[in-house]
């Protein structure tokens, strides 16, 4: 019963972790920009065909994933170019519309350009095969390297949030975005740097996801509201807030699947434990964000009007 | 968050035709009265050109224009951008399939069921999510209406996710009436015209003022001794309700109910065809549900991979167009105050 809490557990971390990845550009997007994005899901998706169209082209993830990062970065630098940049003063009916919009088109050109069926990126052999844990239990080393990438880029963001003069720009975009603009700060590139940043944290997380997951057309749009449970438990514009709720997320579901079946088990008989354990699961973390916004309608960790 | 609206920065400056001019002209008025008037007319239509199928078809655009209409009293004139509202409709849905599997096939029952259902999920969701405004209410109720997706999808007991195929269409007071294609669809159009005559008077109340009076401006209509919430959450109740009627009919007319019913999208291309249509007309959600579904058969018949015409016509709509099919042909019939 441990051992299997003990991997749920950290299975749930990992889960966790890439929420976050995906959650920390959307909430910055949202905190400093004001808007509404719905594609930022199709962004994770592109992120893993990205690197499973480079893994194949080369024969070596690294090197796919070495491509594919810059390309997701130009990518949405360029949407942001393009579509983003016109709607950053609409009202957030608007930025739904033409969000909702482009997510329509990347699931259909994903479809157009590399077809309807799922492909599949072979795990790195550096990266394959599991370590130890506890005594018999091991863990695959792949998801132990999500674990260790996110938590790096993690702390990485920490220092560019907190430590750096972007991070500072960054924060106080997020508390008063027209303040800075007019303290003579050029909020464009600002938003542009955001942005392009965001894409890319959402890409490398489609792309870390790749090898273990079927990479498929609309594999971003199930993450994406995910990710929004994270930014309203988080708080909107906070990247503390995002981990805090990612992992937060990440653990409730993962061991909710497993544990609730089992802890109901305790009080109704096998088969209606099974069957109201599998039902109620994928509800929990709905249900933890209402029972977040009843007690704080702001998330755990506001952003606007306060610093991050 | 209130704070910085107060400063000036308004969370959702919804740009509604119906704040410029008088709200039920008569243009509306003619709109909607030939709107329907060929909707009444199709079946002879239909029957004169001998395609039976535009009946079903009709049908079919009509439950979706009930739900754009019942979405309109929240996004057009309450400027609450739900993103969940397709739950309501799958509730709708549901209550058919779930009472006709334990026997109860009246339409009668199920609606009252639905609607009851409807009611409940719309009151217990909406009060949290109205606490909030903004991206954190889109956001909300996006996750409620998914919460209810993943619910359905897991209920294995009604299908789960490959839904249930209902055995035949609800009786009406223990008679097949509705088995027949034509009067349902009869049925069906006499409950979308009755909405819309609801919705417009209620628009007209004293309850719409206050609704419309909190879109523009909640903390003025606080000040003058009007508590918003209450307002906002009764309709978010109505709409769910009526989404939920629509629901009762979209299973009736597809004799099949699935979890896909409630999906996001789902609640996307409602708000698509609110939006379209023009928001805050009433008719216009319904005229934008038509045209949806009309140019999604139409772009489907070109090509299989008619979503991305469909992408590229959103973002060009959001970029370029302003009001919808409504500001459309309002600058058509040169009546715009544009």
């Amino acid at each position: 019963m441990f051992n299997l809490f003990l991997l749920q557990a950290l299975n749930g971390v990992q889960f966790g972790i890439l929420l976050f990845l995906v959650a920390a550009g959307l909430t910055l997007i949202f905190g400093v920009m004001d808007l509404i994005n719905l594609a930022h899901g199709v962004l994770y998706m592109v992120g893993a065909y990205f690197v499973a169209a480079f893994t194949a082209a080369t024969g070596d993830f690294f090197v796919g994933l070495a491509i594919a990062l810059p390309a997701a970065l130009a990518f949405g630098i360029l949407l942001e170019v393009l579509i983003f940049r016109h709607l950053y003063d609409r009202d957030h009916l608007d930025q739904v519309l033409a969000t909702f919009g482009l997510i329509l088109i990347l699931n259909e050109a994903v479809k157009i350009i590399w077809g309807a069926a799922p492909m599949s990126v072979p795990v790195p052999d550096a990266l394959s095969g599991s370590i130890p844990l506890i005594g018999f239990l091991r863990y695959p080393v792949f998801r132990v390297a999500i674990i260790a990438a996110g938590l790096f880029t993690a702390v990485g963001l920490w220092l560019l949030v907190n430590h750096t003069r972007i991070g500072m720009l960054l924060r106080a975009g997020a508390s008063n975005a027209p303040m800075v603009s007019a303290l003579g700060v050029d909020i464009r590139r600002l938003f542009m740097v955001i942005f392009g940043l965001g894409a890319m944290l959402a890409a490398f997380a489609g792309a870390m996801i790749a090898p273990i997951l079927s990479v498929e057309p609309g594999m971003g749009d199930q993450i994406l509201i995910l990710t929004f449970v994270v930014i309203v438990i988080g708080g909107v514009g906070s990247v503390r807030g995002a981990f805090v709720a990612a992992i937060l997320v990440g653990l409730v579901d993962t061991l909710g699947r497993t544990f609730g079946p089992i802890l109901l088990g305790q009080i109704m008989d096998a088969s209606a434990a099974s069957q109201t354990g599998r039902t109620i699961a994928p509800m929990l973390i709905y249900i933890l964000m209402a029972a977040v916004l009843f007690f704080r309608p702001t998330g755990l960790f506001p952003a606007r009007g306060a610093a991050a | 968050m209130s704070a910085s609206e107060a400063a000036g920065r308004p969370v959702d400056q919804v740009q509604t035709p119906a704040k410029r001019g008088r709200l039920f002209g008569p243009g509306r008025r003619l709109a909607a009265i030939v709107i329907f008037a060929a909707l009444a007319l199709l079946p002879l239509v239909a029957n004169l050109i001998g395609d039976p199928f535009l009946v079903v078809t009709a049908t079919r655009i009509m439950v979706f224009a009930l739900a754009a209409l019942s979405l309109d009293l929240l996004i057009g004139f309450g400027a609450m951008v739900s993103f969940g509202h397709a739950a309501f409709l799958g509730i709708g849905a549901y209550a058919v399939a779930i009472l006709a599997s334990h026997g109860v096939e009246d339409i009668l029952v199920q609606t009252v069921v639905a609607v009851a259902a409807a009611s409940l999920f719309a009151f217990v969701t909406g009060a949290i999510s109205l606490k909030t405004k903004g991206v954190y209410f889109i956001m909300i109720t996006l996750a409620f209406g998914q919460m209810a997706y993943f619910f359905m999808v897991s209920l294995s007991a009604y299908g789960g996710d490959d839904g249930i195929t209902l055995d035949r269409r609800s009786t009406l007071l223990g008679s097949r009436l509705l088995s027949d294609d034509i009067a349902l669809f009869y049925a069906l159009l006499a409950v979308l015209v009755l909405a819309y005559l609801g919705l417009t008077r209620l628009i007209g109340s004293r309850f719409g003022r206050v609704i419309r009076g909190t879109r523009e401006n909640p903390a003025r209509m606080q000040a003058i001794g009007f508590e918003p919430f209450r307002f906002q959450l009764t309709a978010y109740v109505i709409a769910g309700a009526i989404a939920a009627v629509a629901g009762v009919f979209l299973a009736n007319q597809a004799e099949f109910v699935s979890p896909a019913y409630m999906s996001w999208q789902r609640s996307g291309e409602l708000i698509v065809m609110v939006v379209v249509g023009g928001m805050g007309t009433l008719i216009g959600p319904v005229a934008g549900a038509i045209a949806f579904l009309l140019l999604e058969d139409w772009l489907a018949a070109f090509s299989e991979h008619w979503k991305l015409g469909l992408g590229v016509l959103l973002i060009l709509l959001v970029l370029f167009g302003r009001g919808g099919l409504a500001g459309l042909a309002r600058r058509l019939t040169g009546g715009g105050r544009a």
